[in-house]
């Protein structure tokens, strides 16, 4: 299991490529916001974004598509929201070992417990301040990049912050 | 009779590459005269096979060597953490600097630059990985791991569980457990 991580690393450092993340929220405001920051990371990183969870799904059910090394997935919003894809996403056997940030301006602890438990690896207090997204972001790639490459047991991937 | 050769490497190169890419059935691209962009990412198996039916010819893959050592210093940590006596008593840095014949400030260096993380970071990664096993599998209390990782106290181990995590050792082990009776009601 690990054997193939290691490849996988050295494959990616070979090809020279980025962290690859896929970004969906409906709020035009809050993708420009997180667009920026990464772009603004020491880490080399390539944004999709997708506007809402139908759209989300769509993309991911689609075998031409890449799939990305972390999905941050806003918990709220209209017609699917983050908890369903999330739901979809873990029993969907293509799909299961994605790596899922869910992020809510919520703090309650109850909801935090809930998406740990649907299968949420990182569960994000959206900061309003710039600084601090970036400061939270680079805390989640890089972990989440060792989870890639070293590997470690993602079914004991759990990271709140 | 004798046949005197001369050979165009490049168009050598080119199409051997080409054969022995076809036959595996690995989709790639050319790029220059050495380099080969493979469209997917291989298993090890795949890598292993191909790079054995290329050295059989005489051309060996090159890896970036600065990923490879940072592979290397991971391999090590693993080892150290996972070791049936735990971390050994000697610093991280002395023991690192000694199995991988380099300066503890030249591996950190090329560590930071190909993971934008550090050295330190892993190991404390590593051992919270460790401690999520004993804590899940063995069932072992956080007295018992601290001791077994050579932590100075257990409020020492919880208090780096909760800020690698953000999540205290109970509330993790309470999480999985209900995760994993989710998991079953639904299949």
């Amino acid at each position: 299991m690990s054997g193939i991580n290691h490849h996988e690393l050295r494959a990616d450092f070979m090809q020279n490529e980025s962290i690859f993340v896929l970004l969906a929220d409906d709020d035009e405001d809050d993708r420009l916001f997180f667009s920026d920051a990464f772009e603004e990371l020491k880490m080399k990183t390539v944004v999709k974004t997708v506007n809402d969870g139908e759209e989300l799904m769509k993309y991911l059910s689609s075998s031409e598509n890449r799939l990305p090394h972390v999905l941050f997935l806003d918990i709220n919003m209209p017609r699917k929201n983050g908890l369903e894809c999330l739901k979809e996403i873990r029993s969907n056997q293509e799909l299961r070992d994605l790596s899922i940030a869910m992020y809510s301006t919520s703090s309650s602890e109850k909801d935090i417990e809930e998406t740990f438990i649907q299968g949420a690896n990182i569960y994000i207090n959206k900061p309003s301040d710039f600084g601090e997204l970036k400061r939270v972001l680079t805390e989640v790639l890089s972990i989440n990049w060792q989870y890639h490459t070293s590997g470690l047991n993602r079914d004991n991937f759990l990271l709140r912050i | 009779m004798r046949i005197y050769l001369k050979i165009d490497q490049a168009i050598a190169l080119k199409k051997l590459a080409t054969d022995l890419m076809k036959k595996a059935g690995i989709k790639h691209e050319l790029v220059g005269n050495n380099e080969l962009s493979v469209l997917r990412k291989l298993s090890t198996d795949e890598y292993n096979k191909l790079s054995m039916a290329f050295s059989e010819y005489g051309i060996e893959f090159v890896e970036n060597q600065k990923s490879t050592l940072v592979q290397k210093i991971k391999d090590a940590i693993t080892e150290m953490v996972y070791s049936d006596d735990g971390p050994p008593a000697s610093k991280v840095s002395v023991h690192l600097a000694e199995k991988l014949g380099h300066s503890y400030g030249y591996l950190a260096n090329v560590f930071s630059e190909v993971t934008f993380s550090s050295i330190e970071n892993f190991v404390i990664l590593q051992k919270i990985e460790r401690a999520k096993e004993f804590l899940m599998i063995d069932q072992m209390t956080l007295t018992e791991i601290s001791f077994k990782l050579h932590y100075s106290s257990v409020a020492h181990l919880s208090g780096q569980f909760k800020k690698t995590t953000g999540l205290t050792p109970s509330a993790f082990q309470k999480i999985i457990r209900m995760r994993k009776n989710n998991i079953e009601r639904q299949f």
